[in-house]
């Protein structure tokens, strides 16, 4: 019998929590999206998991979706990285206070 | 497989997968060179893709690699390298005061009430699923037949715009990343 499904919940609700505190503490906007990365994991095994549980292909396919639209989350949001290290010579999002009011 | 509470060889597999991907996890917020968090990164996506292989998402796993720790993370480092960001962050300052405290807080209550939330009520052992496929989920090369044919009937309107919003994507990121003319550039890297 494979492990209980708790015990992969646990994990993942552990390992989004940790994707969490990354993203609010850390400074550097590639460290933050890679915090967003380990919080799309966790909802991802949590889908795997549900979808073993309930024996439903669906959440596989969500996993799936998640995937795709974290790619191109990734692409666009370094993209966004380049072009704002050319003006500013930083990836610190502490810099980025022009719409402060 | 041993009948007798949990099988020894799945409770390995998964505190293997924990250890993975904690460590990883840790290490991605710990380190303070960006490199040094990308390969953690890696062991992180690694041992999500052991956890899917244990529950017989066999397809995701492969995925996992492929895409995640193949394309994300390279994406990753050759931003890090391009930029020349790879020097070292100093993460003892900390410019807002109290916002690690608060932080570890707001997440330390989100958690233990994720948790609680597992413990006190039944979803975890709902019904089993006649939606989508109607038949148990199969394992092995099964799997991909069955994740196949629910992405490409059920979810077929999702899976194209998929597509599209991956078309989307590369020509924002072509876009956003473009050098402008010498104008305004400050030149610097190439």
């Amino acid at each position: 019998m494979n492990v209980p499904a708790a015990w992969y919940l646990v994990l993942a609700a552990v390992l989004f929590g940790i994707g969490a505190f990354g993203l609010l503490t850390r400074r550097s906007a590639l460290i933050m999206f890679m915090c967003i990365e380990l919080m799309l994991n966790a909802v991802n095994l949590t889908f795997v998991t549900f979808s073993r549980t309930l024996s439903d292909i669906g959440g596989q396919a969500a996993v799936f979706f998640v995937m795709v639209v974290a790619a191109a989350e990734v692409t666009v949001g370094l993209g966004i990285v380049v072009s704002v290290f050319r003006r500013r010579a930083s990836t610190s999002v502490d810099e980025l206070s022009e719409m402060k009011g | 497989m041993i009948a007798t509470a949990y099988a020894i060889p799945s409770v390995l597999v998964f505190l293997t997968a924990a250890l993975l991907i904690l460590v990883g996890a840790v290490g991605v917020l710990a380190m303070r060179n960006p490199v040094h968090s990308a390969l953690s990164l890696i062991m992180t996506l690694f041992g999500v893709a052991v956890a899917f292989v244990a529950q017989s998402a066999d397809f995701l796993a492969a995925v996992q690699v492929i895409v995640y720790a193949g394309a994300i993370v390279v994406l990753f480092l050759f931003v890090i390298m391009f930029l020349g960001v790879d020097r070292r962050e100093d993460v003892r300052v900390e410019p807002l005061v109290g916002q690690r405290v608060f932080a570890g807080i707001g997440v330390v209550i989100t958690v233990a009430g994720l948790i609680t939330l597992l413990a006190r009520s039944h979803w975890v052992t709902g019904a089993i699923a006649v939606s989508s496929s109607g038949r148990a989920l199969s394992t092995g090369s099964g799997n991909v037949t069955q994740l196949g044919g629910a992405v490409f009937t059920t979810y077929l309107f999702a899976f194209e715009a998929t597509a599209a919003l991956l078309i989307i994507a590369v020509v924002g990121a072509v876009l956003l990343a473009r050098r402008e003319r010498a104008a305004d550039a400050p030149g610097g890297d190439a």
